[in-house]
């Protein structure tokens, strides 16, 4: 008899699954490219995927993986991911990108999101902040707060992702200190801790007062904080690497970006898409500011900012020159998206040379 | 460039060669008694994590160091049974170690991934410091800093002038020869891996508690590595992996340092600098056959067994 219930009561589940194709719950697959540590990108998407199992309880599981290895690795991962039931899987790492690709065409029931990537297809879409409207913004910061007026600039690799930064920065600064002078140091890393030590080091000697960073370990933050000066982190909050140095970071934040894709899974209503957001949904933003910062720039940072989102600001509006004094965003324009994506020039007053 | 900024290069060349060197000489001395172990990076690695959390729970640098140090020590003692008394290959053994020693730093580190502790600090000697050019380079460093020329200086004296050292060298040259002389072939080899172990160790724990006061995963980024060609770049003679240690130091920080001048000499080549002459060293000991035999110990790298 117990039986007989059991199997009706499950006939009846089936039943009931079949005709709506909204789900009641889900499992949702991170894949990360470091381990979560207390900061930086890997840190920034597990502080969202814990923001989910908050808001979503027991709607979503969560699943994540440390330290996967782009390529071949992360194929296997993602597989085993897809296999093991998972509706929707975050690849957070941009080498993640052809093996996303790969896998989703072998499962085309999961769906995928992939950060940072460009190719998409019928269940993988892609994400990415506009991390340079808040280098924009750091970079107003950084132009208050420098007496030297020489600032520093660590850069992992010269790719476009990177120079946009810088570039962003730069302009931050010059609209605070037309002729500061902004060095750029490449370090040929995205992680050696004793590089990037070595490299603010080298800053700081040659008399940048404030420096920041486009590379993942809090080392540069330390030196700063070591040497006296400010300094501005990147990813997430590295306040406690450097209490009296750090001013701000440029962060990213996906929690309301996830929670939203997790609903449409959830509503069967998840499109794949192209995202690239800034300020406007928040997917950009600064982490709290330092005490240091006078009232007065705290007010211009909150005012522009709330421009920028408003799209009535925007960091690359011209004109804009190259190093050479050559123009390359005329004056009333403002730069497209596709030149952002392919940008490989330096703004006129960054010091050094882009190899 | 002003005085000021060649003062904090030169500063900066020893602070970022310290590791290097202190890796060197302990593989140097492991190589100089015929034992090749290729685990530095394994070995630096678990120095560090190891260091970095008995710092971080004790915040006794003495504590951390010495943690550091006795990890490096044990696990070269598992590399010296598998490679000397077990006769495994010294090359596979060795870097068997750096895979273990990688993997295993990662998993013990994994809650400490990204935590921090407060730096060694540095011991500026009253008034020599303020010499222009030198004196922060040489009298405003770290313990370790001032540590590591010590140990540079007693090798040296020990392998020039003393009985011991000249038995270390006996046996790197020659273990058959050095065992029918009565001389303790295994047990030195287990000194001078063990040596090497405690350097490694004291490196990896510099890294974490003095350099970059951090643990985060795989954070030597392939200093071990350096320290073996340097070895070969000193030609295995002490006096020259002080001078070794410290141009790598001063090319790699003259990398940065020049970007930031704006020198118009590609910042690549420069990083490039220390592996090319690396590379040029080892293309001059191995051109003339009989130098490199004058140089490297004779016996380097191949298992040997009383009795065999």
């Amino acid at each position: 008899m117990r039986n007989i219930i059991k199997t009706l009561a499950i006939a009846l589940l089936i039943a009931m699954s079949a005709t709506v194709s909204a789900k009641d719950s889900i499992k949702v697959g991170f894949v990360y490219v470091s381990p979560i540590g207390e900061a930086g990108w890997t840190f920034t998407h597990d502080e969202a995927r814990l923001h989910l199992e908050q808001t979503f309880g027991d709607k979503i599981t969560t699943t994540f993986v440390e330290s996967v290895a782009e390529g071949a690795d992360s194929e296997r991962i993602l597989t085993q991911l897809a296999k093991s039931g998972h509706d929707l899987i975050f690849a957070t790492s941009f080498g993640y990108m052809n093996p996303t690709i790969k896998v989703a065409k072998r499962f085309p029931k999961v769906k995928f999101e992939h950060a940072t990537g460009y190719k998409r297809s019928r269940n993988v879409g892609t994400y990415f902040d506009r991390i340079y409207e808040a280098r924009y913004l750091t970079g107003i910061i950084a132009g208050h707060m420098s007496k030297t007026d020489t600032i520093g600039y660590i850069g992992a690799f010269p790719i476009p992702e990177v120079v946009r930064g810088i570039n962003a920065f730069t302009l931050g600064v010059q609209s605070v200190k037309p002729n500061a002078k902004i060095k750029v140091v490449w370090v040929n890393s995205w992680f050696d801790p004793g590089k990037e030590r070595e490299a603010a080091d080298s800053l700081i000697d040659q008399g940048a007062d404030v420096i920041t960073q486009h590379t993942d370990s809090p080392a540069p933050l330390q030196a700063a904080e070591a040497a006296g000066i400010y300094a501005i982190g990147y990813h997430s909050d590295m306040s406690s690497y450097g209490p009296k140095a750090h001013l701000t970071a440029a962060v990213h934040n996906w929690k309301e970006f996830y929670t939203k894709r997790i609903q449409q899974v959830l509503d069967g209503t998840w499109k794949p898409e192209d995202v690239w957001q800034g300020l406007d949904t928040g997917m950009t933003k600064l982490s709290p500011l330092s005490k240091d910062i006078p009232a007065n720039v705290v007010k211009e940072i909150t005012e522009i900012s709330a421009k920028i989102a408003k799209g009535e600001l925007h960091p690359f509006a011209g004109p804009i020159y190259d190093q050479a004094g050559k123009t390359v965003v005329d004056k009333g324009a403002v730069i497209d998206d596709k030149s952002l994506l392919r940008m490989n020039f330096y703004v006129n007053g960054i010091e050094g040379k882009l190899n | 460039m002003d005085l000021e900024l060649i003062t904090n290069i030169l500063y900066a060349t020893v602070r970022i060669g310290t590791p290097l060197l202190l890796v060197a000489l302990g593989e140097m001395v492991c190589e100089k008694s015929g034992v090749l172990n290729l685990g530095q990076e394994g070995m630096m690695l678990l120095g560090a994590v190891v260091g970095f959390i008995a710092m971080y729970h004790s915040d006794s640098y003495l504590i951390g160091f010495g943690a550091a140090a006795l990890t490096g020590a044990l696990v070269s003692l598992v590399f010296a049974f598998v490679a000397l008394h077990l006769n495994a290959s010294q090359v596979a053994a060795g870097l068997a170690l750096t895979i273990l020693g990688t993997g295993l730093s990662a998993f013990v580190g994994a809650d400490y991934e990204g935590k921090t502790v407060t730096a060694l600090p540095s011991i500026a000697l009253s008034g020599l410091q303020h010499i222009p050019l030198i004196g922060k380079a040489l009298f405003a460093q770290d313990a370790i800093v001032y540590l590591s020329w010590i140990l540079v200086l007693v090798a040296y004296l020990f392998f020039k002038h003393h009985r011991a050292g000249l038995a270390v060298r006996a046996i790197g040259e020659d273990p058959e020869v050095g065992s029918n002389l009565g001389l303790p072939v295994m047990r030195t080899r287990y000194l001078a891996v063990t040596f090497g172990g405690i350097m490694a160790g004291i490196a990896g724990g510099y890294l974490s508690i003095a350099y970059t006061p951090l643990w985060t995963e795989n954070m030597t980024s392939g200093r071990g590595w350096i320290a073996l060609a340097l070895v070969v770049f000193a030609s295995w003679r002490i006096e020259r992996v002080i001078l070794g240690a410290y141009l790598f130091g001063f090319a790699s920080i003259m990398h940065l340092v020049s970007q930031g001048l704006g020198l118009s000499i590609d910042s690549n080549l420069l990083g490039m600098l220390p592996y090319v002459a690396t590379l040029v060293v080892l293309v001059m000991l191995s051109k003339d056959k009989e130098r490199l035999k004058l140089y490297e110990p004779m016996s380097l790298g191949k298992p040997w067994h009383k009795g065999h």
